[in-house]
């Protein structure tokens, strides 16, 4: 077997990926409007197919392929396999949605499907290049999905916002890159790291390059001061899309931020960690206070997402093996309970009316008690109160926090948890305590209501018993770092 | 700075990038955006002359074929045909002014810093050997493409297709008005499809002729 074949082979999730959004962008055009639904099932089969190759493919080794540019290691293959199932709860809570709204085509699933593609090689990115390529595949078909619903004037607002800052954001990182570039030599993610041990090169490039890198990084995670973007895009794009862009892609977002950081910039951890300490602090004080303020529901979410960034950062900054499986669990757990918080506003959701005002939740338990329930448990997660999985994500990152020595910002951040608490129990407060508004009984497919009870039962089950969770985070951390 | 080492390709980098720097600030300037878009052009130019000097010819040709040729020319007619309201465009100027020249300022002297001589000079950096005469800069590059920088090249397809697919999924509309015909069918059209021949009476009644005319 030649070089090319054992490329092509270690790349085998990708390629099939690839040709099916191909694929289903030419089925497409054949089908008529009645049969659409099956580019939905092999939407859902392509993630089962992908998901099988990556299993079958797996390794604990770390091997590269493509000229050292694509790297097949634990970490990519679990990344990996957690976004499959992600997009595929995602395409089941989406779809009722779009066909009521005239935005189920084959084009959204061609385009979530190359955004998968894109994460996919950010998840298994080594080289500057290869990174970036993923990273700007992801973005363009964020924009474009942002703006699917092209006679919503918010939304194509949102999406012109969202190219804009995301335009400035990717040229702040390739200027850092091509800075590291200019001063090591390499694009490659070893080898940076590699000229880096040797000392011989200048700090201030570095630390330059560096300032731009971890800019651009923020930008792409919503982290303070680089959030503008997250509330206008959350709120405006049509909830099936906020509910793609407040998940799957977070995890790319943190395989980004280990690949660049932590592979390819270890022997500047130092400096880098003072600059992630300053956006978790900021991060966890403007999203958690703002949110307090919201009245949309999809608003505050986003205020939400920016303050568990931030709790993510802390994972970040202890710069340690134990710190990165800790920011690992609590992006899984983040995006199951993002998951459920965007799939609830889509069950509530109804053809012409968009539950996404905190006012539409009033009274929920009369109309039904079983999704006052989920709701419940989701934003009990999300604030962090035991014994759900969100209490113990914020465990572990605090912890791995502590280890490190911040003590300081760690009683901060739980004092900031429990602002935070508020606005989450007041959802609580006005679906039990509340007169309902409106009575309209609430209609979704079953298989919607199934997946989105799972979903949120994991929420609590996942928070009973974390330890299966934080074992595959270590694993993939522990056999790929290093 | 002394002039005495200097040898013909320094002059003609020196004067390439005075006029880069004249033509890249005018873009910003000019008040006429067909002017700053032609300025544009020329800031383009220049720059391909400067990879000429660094011996990318390939890049320089490509530079003046795609920008200067395809996008600038499409980037003028969009100008053109846009009525840009440039007073609208500079109310708050100098409202802003104050606070846009600290920012940039301080950023300049940050990257004056790190970006002067002390790191890059020709020291720290040496220059690569020039290549024999019968280098070829495009061959290299495309054997590159192929082989090294395969998986980045093909994402970079991806890439492309996917702006193919978004500009075609926001902007295609199916209009049901739409009045465009088929010329298949255009041409298969028979006689019969078309012309209907009827029987009637060779002259009106009478009457009929009045009734138009009060109808009249």
């Amino acid at each position: 077997m030649n070089a090319i074949q054992t490329d092509l082979i270690t790349a085998l999730p990708e390629l099939s990926v690839l040709c099916m959004a191909m694929f289903i962008l030419l089925l497409d055009l054949f089908l008529k409007p009645g049969n659409r639904i099956l580019i939905y099932i092999f939407a859902q089969l392509t993630l089962l197919g992908a998901a099988y190759l990556t299993v079958n493919t797996h390794t604990t080794t770390v091997s590269y392929a493509f000229n050292n540019m694509f790297v097949h290691d634990p970490l990519a293959d679990i990344l990996k396999l957690m976004m499959y199932l992600a997009t595929s709860i995602m395409l089941v809570y989406t779809r009722s949605y779009l066909s009521l709204r005239g935005m189920f085509r084959g084009e959204y699933y061609a385009l979530v499907l190359f955004a998968l593609l894109g994460m996919m090689i950010m998840v298994s990115g080594a080289h500057f290049l290869t990174l970036y390529m993923g990273l700007e595949l992801l973005s363009l078909c964020l924009y474009t999905l942002v703006a699917l619903d092209r006679d919503n004037p918010l939304a194509t607002e949102a999406a012109m916002k969202y190219f804009v800052l995301g335009a400035l954001a990717s040229g702040m990182l390739l200027y850092g890159m091509s800075m590291l570039y200019g001063a090591t030599g390499s694009l490659e993610l070893a080898s940076i790291s590699n000229a880096l041990l040797n000392g011989s090169i200048d700090k201030p490039i570095l630390v330059l390059g560096l300032v731009f890198i971890v800019s651009g990084l923020a930008f792409k995670l919503g982290a303070v001061p680089f959030q503008m973007w997250v509330p206008d895009v959350y709120q405006g794009a049509p909830t099936a899309i906020t509910l793609l862009i407040g998940s799957v892609p977070k995890f790319a977002g943190f395989a980004l931020v280990i690949r660049i950081l932590t592979q390819g910039l270890p022997v500047l951890a130092i400096d880098w960690q003072g600059m992630l300490v300053i956006m978790a602090v900021l991060s966890i004080i403007i999203g958690n206070i703002t949110a307090i303020a919201q009245t949309n529901l999809k608003r505050m979410l986003a205020y939400s997402t920016i303050s568990h960034i931030g709790f993510l950062l802390f994972g970040f900054m202890s710069a340690s093996l134990n710190g990165f499986a800790s920011a690992m669990f609590y992006i899984s757990a983040y995006v199951l309970m993002a998951l459920a918080g965007f799939g609830m506003i889509l069950l509530l959701s109804r053809k012409g009316f968009e539950a996404e005002n905190l006012d539409d939740l009033k009274g929920l338990n009369q109309r039904s008690p079983w999704a006052a329930f989920l709701m419940l448990i989701v934003m009990f997660s999300m604030a962090g109160v035991p014994p759900t999985l969100g209490f113990y994500a914020k465990f572990t990152v605090l912890q791995a926090a502590l280890q490190a020595g911040f003590i300081w910002l760690v009683v901060f951040a739980v004092l900031m948890a429990a602002i935070g608490a508020f606005y989450y129990l007041r959802i609580v407060k006005l679906m039990y305590f509340d007169e309902a508004q409106q009575h309209t009984p609430i209609a979704a497919p079953f298989e919607m209501r199934l997946i989105l009870s799972i979903n949120a039962l994991a929420l609590l089950g996942l928070g009973l018993w974390p330890q299966p969770l934080m074992d595959i985070c270590a694993y993939a951390i522990g056999s790929s770092l290093q | 700075m002394s002039f005495q080492g200097l040898i013909f390709q320094d002059y003609v980098f020196y004067a390439l990038a005075a006029i880069l720097l004249f033509a890249g600030l005018r873009v910003i300037t000019a008040r006429n955006p067909v002017h700053a878009a032609l300025f544009l052009v020329l800031a383009f130019f220049t720059a391909a002359g400067i990879w000429l000097l660094l011996e990318a010819e390939f890049l320089a040709i490509a530079l003046v074929l795609v920008y200067v040729g395809a996008v600038m020319v499409l980037f003028l007619f969009v100008v053109m045909m846009l009525d840009i309201n440039l007073d609208k465009l500079r109310e708050g100027f100098w409202n802003y002014l104050p606070i846009a020249a600290f920012v940039g300022v301080l950023m300049a002297a940050e990257m004056a810093m790190v970006l002067g001589t002390q790191y890059f000079s020709a020291e720290h950096i040496i220059a690569p050997a020039p290549h024999p005469a019968g280098y070829s800069n495009t061959a290299e590059l495309g054997r590159q493409l192929y082989t090294d920088y395969l998986l980045p090249f093909e994402l970079a397809s991806v890439v492309l297709l996917v702006a193919i697919v978004a500009a075609i999924t926001l902007t295609l509309r199916d209009r049901k008005e739409s009045k465009s015909m088929n010329p298949a069918e255009q041409v298969k059209v028979m006689k019969a499809d078309r012309i209907r021949i009827v029987q009637m009476a060779s002259f009106k009644e009478p009457e009929e002729e009045s009734n138009t005319k009060e109808g009249a």
